[in-house]
Parts: C-alpha cells; sequence; structure tokens
C-alpha cells in the first residue's frame, strides 16, 4: 500500500538521482505551514479587534461589522477551510509519530483527511454564506 | 572534523559532547500536545462564531458580553489565546530558521515576533480578565 516506492522513483530525477522530488507528504507539509502562517497573521488582527470591547460598544460592533461584509465573510470561509485542513492534517502528523501503523497509513490518512474536510466544508459553507447569500440576492 | 553547518560528521572519531539543551525535544512535544488541545479549542470556537444560529451576524458587544459573563468561556479564551499564540509562534520560528539567509535577519525577525507574541498575549489577557459590560455607564 502505502507511499512510493524507490525503485518505482528511480530515474526520474535528472542530474544524478538525489534530487527530492517531493510527494504528496511534501506536499501535505507545504500546506500545513501555510495555513498555519495564514492563521497566525489572522490571530493578531483578531485579537486586537477583540480588544476594541474595551474601548467602547460602539467601536467593537462597527469593526465586527467588517466581518459581515460578503468579500469578508468569504475570506472568513477561507480561514476556516484552512484551520480545518491544519487540525485534521495535525491530528494526522500526531497518528503517524505516535501511532505504531501510522507510518504505514499517512497515504491513505491524508485523503481521509481531505475527505473529511470537504465533508465538513460544504455544509460549513453553506451556513457561513447563507445570510449573505440571501442578503445578496434574496432580493428582501 | 566539522563543516560549514558546524556539524560533526555521523562518524567522526570524537563527536561533541552531550548537546546542552533539550529545548527543540520539548517544543517538538509542545507543537504535538498544544494541537490536541486546539483541536477542541479552536474547532469549537469557530463551529459556535462562525455557523451556529446566525453565525457571524449576531456578534457585538452584547454576544461578547454575555459569553463573557461565564468563567466558562473566559477559561476558554485565556487557554485558546496562550496555547494558539505560543504554537503558532513556535510555528513560525520554524519557518524563520528555515527560511531567512543572514543571521542579522534571523535575528531581527525572530526578535519582531517574540514582541508581537508577548504584545497579543499580554492584551488579550488584560482584556479578558478587565472586561467590563457597563463600560459606558
Amino acid at each position: 500500500m502505502a507511499s512510493t516506492t524507490a525503485t518505482e522513483r528511480e530515474g526520474t530525477s535528472r542530474g544524478g538521482g538525489t534530487l527530492y522530488r517531493g510527494d504528496l507528504g511534501m506536499w501535505s507539509w507545504v500546506a500545513h505551514r501555510i495555513t498555519g502562517v495564514l492563521t497566525f497573521f489572522f490571530l493578531f488582527a483578531h485579537v486586537i479587534d477583540t480588544a476594541l470591547v474595551r474601548v467602547s460598544p460602539q467601536t467593537y460592533d462597527s469593526v465586527i461589522e467588517v466581518y459581515k461584509n460578503p468579500v469578508v465573510n468569504l475570506m472568513e470561509l477561507g480561514l476556516v477551510g484552512a484551520v480545518l485542513f491544519h487540525a485534521l492534517n495535525g491530528i494526522r502528523i500526531m497518528l503517524v509519530d505516535f501511532w505504531e501503523k501510522g507510518p504505514r497509513f499517512q497515504r491513505a490518512m491524508l485523503w481521509t483527511t481531505l475527505a473529511v474536510w470537504v465533508v465538513v466544508m460544504v455544509p460549513g459553507a453553506y451556513f457561513m454564506l447563507e445570510r449573505t447569500l440571501s442578503d445578496l440576492f434574496g432580493g428582501k | 572534523m566539522t563543516n560549514a553547518l558546524g556539524l560533526a560528521k555521523p562518524r567522526a572519531p570524537r563527536r561533541p559532547a552531550a548537546r546542552r539543551s533539550n529545548f527543540e525535544l520539548y517544543s517538538w512535544l509542545f507543537m504535538r500536545i498544544s494541537g490536541m488541545a486546539l483541536v477542541v479549542l479552536v474547532l469549537g470556537h469557530l463551529f459556535i462564531m462562525n455557523i451556529l444560529d446566525g453565525g457571524v451576524h449576531r456578534i457585538n458587544f452584547g454576544f461578547v458580553a454575555g459569553r463573557w459573563a461565564s468563567p466558562f468561556w473566559q477559561m476558554w479564551d485565556l487557554a485558546m489565546l496562550w496555547l494558539a499564540q505560543i504554537h503558532g509562534g513556535n510555528g513560525l520560528r520554524t519557518v524563520i530558521n528555515d527560511y531567512a539567509r543572514k543571521d542579522a535577519t534571523r535575528f531581527w525577525l525572530k526578535i519582531l515576533l517574540y514582541v508581537s507574541m508577548v504584545l497579543i498575549i499580554s492584551l488579550g489577557t488584560f482584556v479578558i480578565f478587565t472586561f467590563d459590560p457597563n463600560i459606558t455607564d
């Protein structure tokens, strides 16, 4: 099962065959980094916008209105998708590290991660965008 | 004996004595332990704030006041703030170590990172503990 074997890879890379050409696991690592950094930067802004409750209710409410803007709402969906991937792939990493069969199933677990992501994101996107879409196109 | 990175070759007859610190081991372990807690804390937070009845459209000052009236949600948010900042900060530290090419760049990027972590953790903690629902009265 598991990943591409060394023999399958042999001869496929140019220049002596020592260059790491990557595999699915590399892309999950890349995606884990990008989603992590993205979330950390958002957190910086998010703690500051929440801190406005110490200024006044009006200040806080007016800044929170930004989150209800359709474009920001869509970006928020992207953030939820990024965090969800990071969480699911993080569980996969822990299973690879601590579960004796983890390394053997790493590839299967990556596909499981992506499947769970889709299954959660479809209804998630519906509930997150419902109000925005009905405001924009509902004709109320 | 040592190469440009200052690492001894694996089979060098004399390798440096025991490493002085296990910091990277503990940081590796911390990422996994805090990660498990954050899965619950953050996904719970996102579900309540973005999806549960009306999502972001029902959030305003009164909503925050209602939640922080309960010590449970105060502690939830406090734990989430600290763990997410340290988990994310440690992740970014790794990213900086990987990609910064000059020692000076690495140094200043990390200083910037640590300052922002201290700032955000302090600000967030201060706000959770000093929140006043009657601020305008």
